[in-house]
């Protein structure tokens, strides 16, 4: 019922990545070059001819352009990518979304397909029925369509496989944690489905149909047990796995889903810290093998 | 007429978040099943330690999931109150750390803070929970005073829970100098500190309250929220329970209605949840102690 654990009983969960240290790693504030003749990349900045870091991370050089890729940041996003937001925001033909970017996303209602035909003008009416389609605090999957000058991301729903997001789980996670794939739509053989949105937002629900994606419906009927505990199971395997630090697509997630099943460990048992690493070492170790 | 929708809703728990309706449906049906696992009764794991910072008195680090509290205490002399000359006090700050969520920023987590402070001076009052004439010194002239500052670092829902369970860690590691009252100077009684900085006394801190927080969600109620979960809940109560079972204070939070059957067998379960808390809280101090000095782990990790 109550698990209290000592710090120093808690296992460091950085065993199970890949023990190489990075070599240039860098804290804000800290000289990167003394020397003159280098361009001034991202995450650094120039004070009396030296050039600094801005942010903690690995030193980056390519020719003469020096820069800094953080260790974590928020997600940085690039056309095409598959996001998950959260609707924060009704206005004037466009919602804005959080999508874990430094500046809150757009949807524009243009760029959204309307109930009732894809080829369709956008009227008055739609606009100001917009709340009806999706209002504050709804979650959307939806691909980046453009960015804006301010790197502010214009993101468009127009395919059936976007649109709001019905009942499920969301976990949030660094983006640079999740694995560039052909497809981030996944119907997983544990019987669920898993969006894994580019911006760190991983969406877990019951198996999706092909032919109700895509609307404005959402189905608010009970989960059966069993979903429910297929769900409850991956999304903590994706945090297990993301506390480690590992990629997380897929193969690696239904690694961890085996694994889980395979140790007899129950659902509640994935929260604790020693069975967060047991999981992560035994989904190493089955890569480890595979590779073989 | 109409009522602000900020006075509707009652006292914050927390910062509140958005969720969609669909996802709020999902964490209603869950049956004894939460999103993450657990049963309706279960406890996200917490991790302790104590000792962590060397100039306070005594101090603790406490995190449960997400949430993330640091407490330091400090012994102070001063005069006690003239309504009970016997006996010494504690004081209880909070501070919201704007780290923690952007929307403590200035003044933003003054209510959230005052609230938990005024609860736990509450939960502390009643008799059962710690004994104050241990803090007396000369009677009606000097007593000890244990400030108890609470820093909220993290918020990860159920604070309640979090800062009562790092307060009473941090005073079962406080450390109280031992003090003489030597020669009477006229009036004046002359007080000498214990050379030895290891000659100290600690608390009985063994009925020193666990807040227990339920939230009630359709139906049902449980305990340790997440931050989701409480978005989903209209009403809960607060129940401080003491290392006998006891229960020292109840606070209702929310905005929605408890029926009396419901309340009655929430506060039933809370002071068993609570004497449980307590008990395996008690064993790990206490394991924490006899194992010595280890390594500090700290922040750093």
């Amino acid at each position: 019922m109550v698990d209290i654990r000592l710090a120093s009983e808690v296992p460091l969960f950085d065993i199970v990545a890949d023990s190489t240290e990075p070599k240039h790693l860098v804290t804000p504030g800290s000289l990167i070059t003394k020397e003159t003749g280098f361009m001034r990349g991202h995450g650094t900045y120039m004070q009396d001819d030296c050039l600094y870091a801005s942010v903690a991370g690995v030193v980056e050089r390519v020719n003469q352009l020096i820069s800094v890729r953080p260790l974590k940041s928020r997600y940085h996003g690039e056309i095409g990518d598959v996001v998950i937001g959260r609707i924060t925001e009704v206005s004037q033909k466009r919602w804005k979304l959080d999508t874990n970017a430094r500046l809150d996303s757009v949807l524009l209602l243009q760029s959204v397909n309307l109930p009732g035909g894809e080829l369709r003008r956008r009227s008055a009416e739609d606009e100001l029925s917009m709340r009806q389609y999706l209002k504050e605090g709804d979650l959307v999957s939806a691909e980046v369509q453009n960015i804006f000058n301010d790197g502010a991301l214009s993101l468009h729903t127009r395919s059936m496989k976007y649109g709001k997001l019905s009942q499920g789980c969301l976990v949030k996670v660094s983006p640079s944690l999740i694995r560039r794939q052909k497809t981030h739509f996944h119907n997983l053989p544990c019987g669920a489905s898993i969006i894994m949105g580019n911006n760190g937002f991983v969406w877990i629900c019951p198996t999706l149909h092909e032919d109700v994606a895509g609307g404005f419906v959402q189905n608010l009927e009970t989960v059966p047990h069993a979903d429910r505990q297929a769900i409850s199971r991956l999304r903590n395997c994706v945090t297990a796995l993301a506390q480690c630090k590992m990629m997380l697509y897929d193969t690696s997630i239904m690694h961890a889903y085996d694994a889980s099943i395979n140790a007899g460990f129950e659902i509640k048992d994935l929260l604790l810290p020693d069975k967060i690493t047991e999981i992560a070492l035994m989904v190493r170790k089955q890569f480890e093998m595979e590779k073989e | 007429m109409s009522i602000a929708p900020q006075l509707l809703r009652g006292p914050s728990l927390m910062a509140e978040i958005l969720l969609s309706e669909a996802e709020k449906a999902f964490i209603h049906h869950g049956d004894d099943l939460r999103c993450d696992g657990r049963t309706r009764l279960d406890y996200r794991p917490i991790i302790l330690e104590t000792g962590l910072v060397s100039n306070a008195s005594g101090s603790s680090r406490l995190r449960l999931a997400n949430s993330d509290v640091l407490v330091g205490v400090k012994v102070e002399l001063a005069s006690p109150l003239s309504e009970k000359p016997l006996e010494g006090r504690l004081e209880f700050f909070v501070d919201c750390s704007a780290n923690a969520t952007p929307e403590f920023e200035g003044r933003g987590g003054e209510d959230l803070a005052n609230e938990i402070c005024r609860f736990l001076q509450m939960s502390y009052m009643s008799g059962d929970t710690i004994n104050l004439s241990e803090l007396s010194v000369l009677a009606g002239q000097q007593c000890w005073v244990l400030y108890v500052d609470i820093l909220i670092l993290e918020c990860g829902g159920n604070l309640y829970d979090t800062v009562s369970l790092a307060v009473k860690s941090a005073l079962y590691t406080t450390q109280i100098p031992s003090i003489k009252v030597a020669t009477m100077d006229g009036d004046q009684p002359e007080l000498e500190l214990s050379e030895d900085p290891y000659d100290t006394k600690r608390l009985n801190t063994q009925n020193v309250p666990c807040l227990v927080t339920l939230m009630k969600i359709g139906n049902h109620y449980l305990v340790d929220p997440t931050p989701e979960e409480e978005c989903c809940s209209s009403s809960g109560v607060v129940v401080a329970v003491s290392g006998s079972k006891k229960i020292t204070a109840v606070r209702k939070i929310g905005s929605g209605s408890l029926h009396p059957e419901s309340l009655v067998s929430m506060l039933k379960t809370a002071s068993e949840v609570g004497a449980v808390v307590n008990k395996i809280l008690m064993k790990k101090l206490l394991e924490e102690e006899t194992a010595g000095k280890t390594q500090k782990v700290g922040f750093m990790r």
